[in-house]
């Protein structure tokens, strides 16, 4: 059971929760003119005419982004609709040029689809994709650099987008951080879009509401815009159902509004109440023919798919023997998956994955430097664990040569030399240290011999400390057990 | 369909016009003569007719993705009525 | 001699500049000299007379060298609808008093590149709304066979039937949406044709109605139809409606034989009330044509008597929507107001005139929430029985003929009409329905009234079949004593 439960005064309640989703996509130029989409140039430099929407101008469509949006459908297993058509939302706003949005409404480009998320108590969740359909997005307005004026900058105007919008599936605000990340892990793998909310090239509206264990119907739901972390994508859709059950358990009703999340507060607000309420008045644009695509089209697109995070997963259980959890954690991001599969190559995977998710995550942390940044090349870290499976070195001085790595960038064999760290593998040499310390403790070999054979411990160390750490602890173990228990 | 002076206000305020307050009746009058005629459209069985949205049958025609447009900052902004720091300028913006 | 020159057509303009019986120059002179004389006519409102000598100046260079395009150094008059870079636009609204495009219309640069040199910008109603060119923010154009009291120039290409008409130009650009250029054509006595939907781009034409818009030629005959229209016509990158489809060389078809043509007259354009002087015109064009061996069918288009009422729910529709991005923010003409809305709501109603609002307000209606399905997708439905009536026709015929408009021009400033927009529409009766239907349709003159003023027969063809109106149209006007005016 992973939905939320609300315990009200007049029982329980489940939260009901479907997200829509603008993405931007990943393309150079614009979804309908050829300006650049370059974030971060100067005011109105990536505007063309057709972009401020000057008289006489026209869209023409850019190929790349329908090709974006069929591959981000394909990666949410949805269905690709073979015809669909642009149509217009009219409605005005300071930073909407044309006066209307170009966007698909009755005819979106993907259909329904699904995505399979991991919840923290082991368990999964289908969640459902009703559509997705690509649109233009708008420009910014700055309001706050004159006192009287608002300002407008047109350069992301007319940049391409993808709508996702899921079926209300969400049970908790676990569940939809959950999809949030994976749908942005996706979009990542895929290249369609770089998923970075705080930057606003992914962006989530949220519908919520609530109803008691057991209805049917749905209640009224609210709509909040632009919520733009994972994070508070959780805390909103908590502290709006916790309201909803409130006002109903005080009598109250809830009206159908569109809310604003203020992350100080982790409340949601009414939005300024218009005059009249938005009519959209959607109608097919005159200025784009429907789009029509076929099995050709889609099947060239899916075949140049990459691997998606299920399927690397997938894989990684099975060919490589990792366990279901770290498979998980490696596949969150398709850079960190794809840096393992290089250090794992030729190597103990399993092995590998455990050094990347213990020591070399943990440096990364400290140091607070990216995988692309670390002084530990994929290679390098693969040599280590090859170093430990041949015995070359033990686990303890690996530890020491791994830290030796991070700080060095060298490779471990050269540490290893350097240092003269190479551990003792001759049993000759082995055996003589071994004969020394029993000879030198001989009040505690009665006692071993006596049945305290917890002292195996002791000499095992006391060995290691004679040798500096260089024995192979196996082979101390295996003669150490043999001269003792003779 | 007749309408109201609520709708006249409402289509008003849609289409970002003003009708002064002694021109609503008259604007309203002519809605529902024009709508009146227009009505003659239910005469015509249209069941099983898919609309017509272009007589061009022809699929889209796509561009490739090149930056080929924009650069154009100047030019962008030389009709505007009002500008500063090379923003389009208006009248403060409420949320 | 000089005056002389005035009178020739683009094709006899063209051999006396190639014989250097004239120059570029001398040639433009006549013009300008002629426009300024019949200034009282209104047909410009812009006049561009230096740079009209700048470019014949060129034109003439390349003439003497053998050089130089289809139109080299013939003046053009351009209706204020198409944008010209560095030249005012503003499509005879105040809302764009003062526009000047930094851009050249496909169709304008095409012409350009063929050599024209263009006089100035003509007359229209605002943004091509109105059939008589009263809605000018400009003020009305003066028909130039006016005897006591001034007549309509027809519209919305008022400027540009009369401007050729009184040899203010060799030629004039027009556009068509719902008769446009056909009716101003037979109003003021010269050919005009609206080509095939597609066959010429809309880049760069302020656009009223998108799936309806087109641009044609004005132009004292059929051959100087021909010249001017394969020289703005071709496939544009920039207007994703524009077609694939090559551009015939449409000269050679003039002339040809029609024996075995099948003309359609259709059954039901033979109204009731039918003016005796349109329909005498009418007879008497399907004779000639039945004279030089062509088969007279009748046929008949069910759904054109509700042509009207379909035009006038999807022309406003599509107008409200493109006529959104006029909000006084990016160009065009502001009047300030307390908050944006206030700025929209005042420059909107001061920008735009009464015919424009009243369609504003119609197409916002008909697609507003609520009245979408009755009206909007309705007139949708119709409009395909409209063009499945002709595609059926055509199965019968090769080309249509019929009357270009129900009257010849009328006074400006009628009473009646101004009261009631429905009777101003009804000018639109036989040519509204092939707008709706993306055919091309030619109106050239047939005779005159008893009144002695000019009549119109239109000419209809299947879609991108102007060939076959070329050939046909040619041979009605060899066969039709005119008596056309200076």
């Amino acid at each position: 059971m992973s939905g939320m439960i609300i315990e009200g005064k007049t029982g329980r309640w489940e939260v009901i929760c479907g997200l829509e989703i603008h993405c931007q996509i990943i393309s150079k130029s614009k979804m309908f003119s050829g300006a650049s989409t370059h974030y971060g140039s100067d005011t109105n430099e990536n505007v063309s005419f057709v972009d401020a929407g000057m008289p006489g101008m026209l869209p023409t469509l850019n190929e790349e982004c329908v090709r974006q949006a069929i591959k981000t459908g394909l990666g949410l297993n949805a269905v690709i609709n073979k015809y669909s058509e642009f149509a217009r939302k009219n409605y005005f706003y300071a930073d909407l040029p044309q006066g209307y949005q170009i966007t698909q409404f009755k005819y979106p480009l993907v259909g329904e689809g699904k995505v399979v998320v991991n919840l923290s108590d082991g368990t999964t969740k289908e969640i459902g994709i009703e559509r997705i359909h690509i649109e233009q997005d708008a420009g910014k307005s700055i309001h706050d650099i004159s006192p009287n004026k608002s300002f407008i900058d047109l350069n992301r105007a007319g940049v391409g987008l993808m709508e996702i919008v899921t079926k209300p599936d969400f049970r908790s605000p676990e569940e939809a951080g959950a999809f949030l990340r994976k749908l942005r892990s996706i979009v990542r793998y895929l290249g369609t879009c770089d998923g970075n909310m705080d930057e606003g090239s992914m962006r989530c509206d949220i519908n919520v509401s609530v109803r008691k264990v057991g209805e049917t119907e749905l209640r009224t739901r609210n709509e909040m815009k632009n919520v733009n972390s994972v994070k508070f994508v959780m805390q909103a859709i908590e502290s709006e159902a916790k309201r909803h059950v409130e006002t109903y358990e005080n009598g109250g009703t809830i009206e159908q509004e569109t809310r604003q999340f203020d992350p100080n507060t982790c409340a949601t607000k009414v939005m300024r109440k218009k005059e009249f309420a938005h009519d959209y008045r959607y109608f097919p644009e005159p200025d784009l023919l429907p789009l029509v695509i076929d099995d050709e089209y889609i099947e060239q697109i899916r075949s140049e798919m990459v691997e998606l995070p299920d399927a690397k997963q997938e894989r990684f259980v099975k060919e490589l023997g990792l366990t279901a959890y770290d498979a998980s954690v490696l596949c969150e991001n398709k850079e960190t998956a794809e840096w393992f599969e290089k250090a794992a190559n030729g190597h103990d995977a399993k092995k590998v994955a455990n050094w990347m998710m213990g020591d070399f995550f943990a440096m990364l942390n400290e140091k607070k430097i990216s995988l692309e940044e670390s002084p530990i090349s994929p290679e390098n870290l693969g040599r280590l664990v090859d170093l430990i499976t041949s015995n070359v070195i033990n686990g303890k001085t690996a530890k020491d040569v791994f830290a030796l790595m991070a700080e060095t960038g060298d490779t471990p064999d050269k540490i290893v030399e350097e240092k003269g760290l190479k551990q003792v593998t001759d049993t000759a040499a082995i055996e003589a240290v071994i004969d020394a310390v029993i000879s030198a403790n001989p009040d505690n070999v009665a006692a071993y011999k006596a049945g305290k054979t917890a002292l195996m411990g002791w000499f095992v160390g006391q060995v290691m400390k004679e040798s500096r750490g260089k024995a192979n602890p196996g082979i101390v173990n295996q003669i150490l057990a043999q001269k003792l228990n003779s | 369909m007749a309408i109201d002076t609520q709708t006249v206000k409402k289509i008003a305020f849609l289409s970002r016009l003003k009708i002064e307050d002694d021109k609503i009746d008259a604007t309203e009058e002519e809605f529902n003569k024009i709508l009146q005629w227009v009505d003659q459209l239910k005469e015509v069985n249209t069941d099983d007719v898919e609309p017509l949205v272009s007589v061009n049958e022809n699929n889209i025609t796509m561009r490739q993705d090149e930056v080929t447009d924009g650069n154009l900052a100047k030019e962008v902004l030389a009709n505007a009525p009002m500008t500063e720091y090379g923003y389009f300028a208006v009248p403060k913006v409420v949320e | 001699m000089m005056t002389d020159l005035t009178k020739l057509t683009i094709a006899q303009a063209r051999e006396g500049l190639r014989a250097k019986e004239f120059s570029a120059q001398e040639l433009t002179h006549a013009y300008i000299a002629n426009m300024e004389k019949k200034r009282h006519l209104n047909a410009y409102v812009c006049e561009t007379p230096e740079k009209a000598l700048e470019q014949a100046a060129l034109s003439q260079n390349k003439i003497e060298k053998g050089e130089g395009g289809d139109l080299e150094g013939i003046p053009l008059g351009i209706k204020d609808l198409f944008c010209t870079k560095g030249i005012a636009t503003t499509a005879c609204s105040n809302i764009l008093k003062g526009f000047v495009p930094p851009y050249e219309s496909t169709v304008t640069a095409k012409l350009l590149a063929a050599g024209a040199n263009f006089l100035g910008k003509l007359n229209l109603d605002e943004f091509a709304m109105g059939g008589s060119n009263e809605t000018s923010a400009f003020g009305p154009v003066v028909n130039p066979w006016s005897k006591n009291i001034p007549l309509v120039a027809g519209g919305s290409s008022g400027g540009s039937a009369a401007a050729v008409a009184a040899q203010m130009c060799a030629a004039a650009t027009g556009t068509d949406t719902g008769g446009s250029i056909r009716q101003p054509s037979a109003y003021c006595g010269v050919t005009g044709i609206k080509p095939t939907y597609g066959r010429c781009s809309r880049y760069g034409i302020i656009a009223f109605a998108s799936s309806l818009d087109q641009a044609g030629p004005i132009a004292k005959d059929v051959r100087d139809c021909a010249i001017m229209l394969k020289n703005m016509a071709g496939y544009d990158t920039k207007d994703a409606t524009s077609a694939k489809v090559d551009v015939p060389d449409f000269e050679k078809f003039l002339g040809q034989d029609v024996r075995g043509l099948r003309i359609g007259l259709p059954k039901e354009f033979r109204v009731d009330g039918l003016d005796k002087n349109v329909a005498a015109y009418w007879d008497k064009a399907a004779e000639i044509l039945k004279a030089r061996g062509a088969d007279v069918v009748e046929i008949s288009l069910p759904h054109s008597k509700y042509a009207l009422a379909t035009y006038y729910i999807i022309a406003p529709a599509e107008a409200s929507s493109n006529l959104a991005r006029y909000d006084g923010l990016r160009f065009g003409n502001r009047v300030d107001g307390e908050h944006l809305d206030d700025m929209y709501i005042n420059s909107r109603s001061k920008g735009f005139g009464k015919e424009v609002k009243r369609r504003i307000m119609i197409g916002t209606y008909v697609l507003s929430a609520g009245y979408y399905d009755a009206y909007y997708l309705k007139a949708q439905k119709v409009r395909r029985l409209i063009r499945d009536d002709f595609v059926r026709a055509f199965e019968k015929c090769d080309l249509i003929l019929t009357p270009t408009a129900p009257t010849a021009a009328f006074p400006i400033g009628d009473k009646s009409m101004n009261a009631n927009p429905i009777l101003m529409w009804l000018n639109d009766i036989f040519t509204v329905s092939i707008s709706l239907a993306g055919l091309p349709a030619m109106s050239l003159p047939i005779g005159l009234s008893e009144d002695g003023l000019p009549l119109g027969i239109q000419l209809i063809g299947k879609a991108f079949d102007e060939a076959t109106i070329f050939k046909a149209a040619s041979a009605l006007e060899k066969d039709i004593d005119f008596g056309g005016k200076k």
